[in-house]
């Protein structure tokens, strides 16, 4: 009976130990408006690879700076493409693995349905009292927004209006707990199968801003991670392009 | 060195931690003299309240005080009501969230010093005809004077230290709710480490300074006089 037991308990130990040789986890930083599209992408990773992904979110800013302190990341999908080669240069990241993942699209939003015309006129007519973005010196959609109120010539008229928040993520806290009646966010966070899922929006035309190309580079911790580079592969995937599509944003050419 | 922008953040943090203590300090006494005294028996459950802060993590303040104090919480359609702007993105909001956050650090030695007051002082000027308000101030205040000095620099020094709170109801905005704590934060953030260190070197400084100077003027910790 014991025997029977104790080879039991053998098998399964074999079972997951091959399990594990051939599965591995990956620590990936993930830029804040990506947020949404990559939790869906990771589950499909999982399904399709058999490798795990274990996702953090944030602002691409503090990512960079914990990297550069010794952070745990092996990937990071950032808002930008100058975080990704400044890490390269500095030694973090491994060099040639950067690649852009998705376009951006700024979007100004208000939890308040038809507070927000199609053509962003509320900026310039609206009496809001606060508006949220990110902050510009953070976040590339936040340093969007400031590049789109400047080329409109509102930035003398809004700059007392302005809200900051530390992330995209936290921008879009603000607005929809109605605190700020209006700002500007990621158009992935307001999207959901190509609509706007709630209040009113415009989708800031591409050519008022310098497009937010977003990159991805591995790190060096995660060069021997065989899950990592999984992930950077599969990232390339269609299933996982059809996922970044879905959430509004365009590819790379 | 500082710059005029970290300047003004330091004003700003002093000014808020200011008006917060004062307002604790009014609030609190009351509190912490009923809390002392009474058998009643909701005693427990406002001791509570109180030492709330001291255990929730300030993300969980921070996000309450966000929902409850826009347009559509509660305390954001009173203040609709009273005509006054939503409290989230403003000092004052501020001031709000610093006195719930550094309540406990100014009740708690309140209210063990007050419990230190035998009933026989209190007794001795009843005889001489003094009214309770009237012992309050010239019994009971100059008994409690260790108190009420450990509770204004805790209060104020813990509210000087907020962070998560500040960084969820802020907005971040120049002159009117950009902390320090925040600006170092955002400096870090942005890889500007010696601007970090400046900041961060003076709040270190003040706080070991402060704490330094209450601790040699009181032989045992602040904090542990209560546990006595």
């Amino acid at each position: 009976m014991f025997k029977y037991i104790s080879i039991r308990f053998c098998l399964l130990f074999l079972l997951l130990m091959s399990q594990s040789t051939y599965s591995a986890t990956t620590l990936v930083a993930v830029a804040a408006n990506f947020s949404k599209p990559m939790t869906e992408i990771a589950a499909g990773f999982e399904k399709a690879t058999g490798h795990s992904a274990n996702l953090s979110f944030g602002s691409t800013g503090k990512f960079v700076s914990q990297m550069e302190n010794g952070g745990p990341f092996e990937i990071l999908l950032a808002a930008d493409e100058k975080s990704p080669e400044k890490l390269i240069q500095d030694g973090f990241a491994v060099s040639g693995s950067q690649f852009i993942y998705a376009v951006g699209k700024l979007v100004l939003w208000s939890a308040t349905p038809g507070y927000v015309d199609d053509k962003g006129g509320i900026l310039s007519s609206g009496d809001f009292t606060h508006l949220a973005l990110a902050d510009p010196k953070l976040a590339p959609y936040g340093a969007a927004a400031i590049e789109v109120l400047n080329g409109l010539k509102l930035q003398e008229k809004l700059l007392p209006l302005i809200v900051q928040s530390e992330s995209i993520a936290q921008a879009y806290q603000f607005i929809s707990t109605g605190n700020a009646e209006l700002g500007f966010v990621a158009l992935s966070q307001v999207i959901d199968n190509g609509k706007i899922t709630s209040g009113s929006a415009w989708i800031v035309p591409a050519e008022l801003h310098a497009p937010i190309k977003q990159a991805v580079v591995l790190l060096n911790n995660g060069a021997e991670n065989p899950a990592a580079k999984a992930l950077l592969v599969y990232l390339k995937s269609a299933p996982a392009l059809e996922i970044i599509k879905k959430y509004g944003y365009d590819l790379a050419q | 060195m500082l710059s005029s922008a970290d300047l003004d953040t330091l004003l700003l943090t002093f000014k808020v931690a200011g008006i917060a203590t004062t307002i604790m300090l009014l609030i609190g006494t009351p509190l912490a003299w009923w809390l002392s005294r009474t058998n009643s028996s909701l005693k427990g459950v406002i001791n509570a309240i109180v030492a709330l802060p001291l255990v929730l993590p300030p993300t969980v303040l921070g996000f309450y005080l966000l929902v409850l104090m826009g347009p559509t919480g509660i305390i954001g359609q009173f203040t609709h009501w009273l005509g006054i702007e939503a409290l989230p993105f403003t000092f004052y909001g501020l001031v709000v969230g610093s006195v719930l956050y550094s309540m406990p650090f100014v009740v708690q030695p309140l209210q063990s010093a007050f419990a230190m007051v035998g009933k026989q002082s209190l007794e001795a000027a009843a005889t001489l005809r003094a009214s309770p308000l009237d012992s309050f101030f010239s019994v009971v205040m100059p008994l409690a004077k260790p108190g009420f000095i450990t509770a204004a620099i805790l209060g104020f020094t813990h509210t000087v230290g907020e962070f998560g709170v500040v960084l969820m109801i802020g907005g971040n905005i120049p002159n009117k709710t950009r902390v320090v704590s925040v600006q170092i934060y955002n400096h870090v953030e942005a890889l500007e480490y010696t601007d970090a260190h400046w900041l961060a070197g003076c709040l270190l400084l003040f706080s070991f300074t402060v704490l330094l100077v209450l601790y040699s003027q009181f032989k045992s910790p602040p904090m542990a006089q209560q546990f006595k």
